[in-house]
């Protein structure tokens, strides 16, 4: 390898990780609404993009920064996450899976094509909230407003590792996932539990909505369908329910496609993706991180 | 049981399909009532929604110039939008829906994709199409039989015109030998443009070390211009829409790319320059349809009125609707007939229709003969830079 080769390679793992932890942040949601209800909720995507224009509108409207948009949009979306849960798949709880699956794909949609008939389906630019100052690092470049994407994401994932690992709703979280039956009968009020977890997972989709907004500066009603699969290719990959699976398989994702992209061909970028997903689910479906499980009976 | 419940419903959903698809090939029999309906199948949602609004606009205005001066063989026209999502299957379902209307003729889709998707069904219903801007040459001649397709029809040059332009311009003006070409997978007419701006490259002597892809509505296109950047090219052409193209502009800019970036049409909006940033914008070239900047008196009568009325400069895609809805009354004119298979027959005899890009001539195989105008950026309007006229 010439020195030129091991710049681009260098350069190709900051692009991608820089996607990677927007995937992950999304990919948590995922997972962590997978392990609570065993419930693959596809709207999720779209939460991410309500996200996005939260941020947009705190930006533009109310003129305010980084931060107070940031936070804006995890509260708002939080709670949008938890009236989804409350309205739409609590009813269904009893349900089949399919009929849950479906409902969630349908929410999707309703999310998305909702947004597009009250804020029309033109694109819309943020504001430049943060400085773009580049860094050069020898030949390899890196932006101010990467370094907050990871920043942002690596502080929000510390966050929800302590909320899960060592408060009283985490170890409830925990409780309800290992087995929702027992933790009810252990006087665990499982439907605050679930309602918590969605409030958790979307405002997480909420802040990497805000931080995608600003990063690509685009924000349209349909930019959460993309994310919203990769996150789940994400998720499956690292292991569904798992939370370190999740950040693991985002990062994991967004690295591979950028190296495709760069050394092998830009063509196969999302067949890599999804390739992935393939492979993972005929070699080793639980996820890299997740064990082998025997059907309880 | 679940098996034949399945097999049921599939046959149902087949059944109306099938009665669907009879009842487009049934047209009403135009002619007859004192209003000539004009279609048009347009982008007015989706991700090419700035081309089909800003068409549907520009149709608006003709049809009420021609209303103004008394209408067309003694009738008004009416006009019928129907939005096609910036999809091939909305696309379709609005040409079943406009041909159940009655129409003379239908205006758009405008991209060369949702275009082309129409050919076999115009040709069913014998309802001719006019695409204000869509340059692929696949939609005007058939590529599997080289045959010319009777009902479809452009008001544009082609991208076999709009390539060589561009390719001239990048070895001529800007003496560029090496081109990397950065291509949306998921459209038609980027992958013929930059297939005819290779060529043309090629042949002039240039060279093109890659060619990257993406698909519509990606957002991080880092990975794809570091790869170029490290093959150090003279210039990078992208023909793209403007959505992607404005990110890749920015980011390209961003990551220290200052060569000169070149595209096609799909650039002209007002939100390439928004999402792009005014900064990011020097040192780019796009090939347009027209420029506010050519002195024709209609053009600039046209440039006012719609300024006046929607408040923004027309983008080239009110423009080209204009034109096309002026041939399409032209036609009508000239056949003495409203009836679908009569304007489309009128249409490919038209000879140096005085349009507002300017004169406007179909040739025989459907394709218009028009002027590219090469277009730049200053302080984020457009200007105009050099005007090549077709030999």
């Amino acid at each position: 390898m010439d020195s030129g080769l091991i710049t681009q390679f260098i350069q190709q793992i900051i692009n991608g990780v820089s996607l990677g932890s927007i995937y992950a942040l999304i990919a948590l949601g995922y997972t962590m609404v997978y392990g609570i209800m065993r419930l693959i909720n596809f709207a999720h995507g779209d939460i991410y993009m309500l996200g996005a224009y939260v941020g947009f509108f705190v930006t533009t409207q109310l003129q305010l920064g980084f931060f107070p948009a940031l936070i804006c949009a995890m509260v708002a979306i939080g709670i949008a996450g938890v009236l989804i849960e409350k309205l739409v798949y609590k009813p269904l709880r009893a349900s089949s899976k399919i009929s849950i699956l479906i409902t969630a794909i349908g929410m999707s949609l309703f999310l998305e094509y909702t947004t597009m008939y009250f804020l029309t389906p033109q694109p819309r630019t943020f504001p430049p909230v943060l400085p773009n100052t580049i860094f050069h690092l020898g030949d390899v470049i890196i932006s101010f407003q990467q370094l907050v994407i990871l920043g942002s994401t690596v502080v929000l994932m510390l966050l929800l590792w302590y909320v899960v690992q060592y408060t009283k709703m985490g170890k409830a979280m925990r409780a309800v996932s290992y087995d929702t039956d027992a933790a009810l009968l252990m006087g665990i009020n499982v439907d605050h539990v679930i309602s918590f977890t969605f409030a958790l997972g979307s405002a997480l989709a909420g802040a990497a909505g805000v931080l995608v907004g600003i990063y690509y500066n685009t924000i349209d009603p349909l930019m959460g369908i993309m994310p919203g699969l990769k996150a789940f290719i994400a998720a499956v990959l690292g292991g569904i329910g798992i939370i370190p699976g999740a950040m693991m398989g985002g990062i994991i994702l967004g690295v591979v496609e950028a190296l495709v992209s760069g050394f092998i061909s830009s063509t196969f970028r999302d067949a890599a993706a999804f390739g992935i997903l393939i492979v993972i689910l005929l070699i080793k479906p639980t996820g890299l991180l997740g064990k082998n499980q025997t059907e309880k009976v | 049981m679940k098996f034949s419940h399945k097999a049921a419903l599939l046959a149902a959903a087949a059944a109306a399909s099938a009665a669907a698809l009879a009842g487009c090939g049934t047209a009403k029999p135009a002619g007859s009532s004192d209003l000539i309906i004009i279609g048009a199948n347009l982008e007015m949602t989706g991700s090419n929604a700035s081309f089909g609004t800003s068409s549907l606009n520009g149709i608006h205005m003709a049809v009420e110039d021609a209303n103004v001066a008394g209408g067309v063989l003694g009738k008004k026209i009416q006009v019928i939008g129907v939005d096609n999502r910036s999809e091939v299957a909305g696309a379709a379902d609005a040409l079943a829906k406009l041909a159940e209307s009655g129409v003379a003729a239908i205006i758009g889709p405008d991209t060369s994709s949702n275009v082309i998707a129409l050919a076999s069904q115009a040709a069913a219903d014998k309802i001719p199409i006019v695409s204000p801007s869509g340059t692929n040459p696949a939609i005007t001649v058939d590529p599997a039989t080289g045959q010319t397709r009777e009902y479809l029809f452009r008001a544009c040059f082609t991208d076999p015109y709009q390539g060589r332009v561009m390719a001239d311009f990048a070895t001529g003006r800007l003496n560029a030998k090496k081109a990397v070409v950065l291509v949306d997978n998921s459209s038609d007419y980027s992958k013929g443009l930059a297939e005819f701006f290779t060529k043309e490259f090629q042949e002039k002597g240039g060279s093109v070390p890659a060619q990257e892809a993406y698909m519509a509505r990606d957002v991080d296109f880092k990975p794809i211009l570091t790869k170029a950047a490290a093959l150090h090219p003279d210039i990078i052409f992208v023909p793209g829409y403007y959505q992607e193209v404005g990110l890749i502009l920015r980011q390209a800019r961003e990551m220290g790319i200052t060569v000169p970036i070149l595209g096609g049409d799909g650039w002209d909006s007002d939100k390439l320059v928004e999402i792009a940033g005014t900064a990011n914008l020097s040192n780019t070239y796009f090939c347009n349809h027209y420029s506010q900047e050519d002195d024709n008196p209609k053009l600039q009568d046209f440039i006012r009125r719609y300024e006046a009325r929607y408040g923004a400069a027309p983008d080239s895609f009110a423009v080209t609707a204009y034109d096309a809805a002026g041939l399409v009354l032209e036609a009508i004119e000239a056949g003495r007939s409203d009836k679908p298979a009569d304007v489309a027959k009128a249409l490919t005899g038209i000879k140096g229709y005085d349009g507002i890009s300017g004169k406007i001539t179909i040739d025989s195989h459907h394709n218009t003969v028009s002027s590219g105008i090469i277009m730049s950026f200053a302080n984020g309007r457009r200007t105009f830079i050099e005007r090549i006229d077709p030999e």
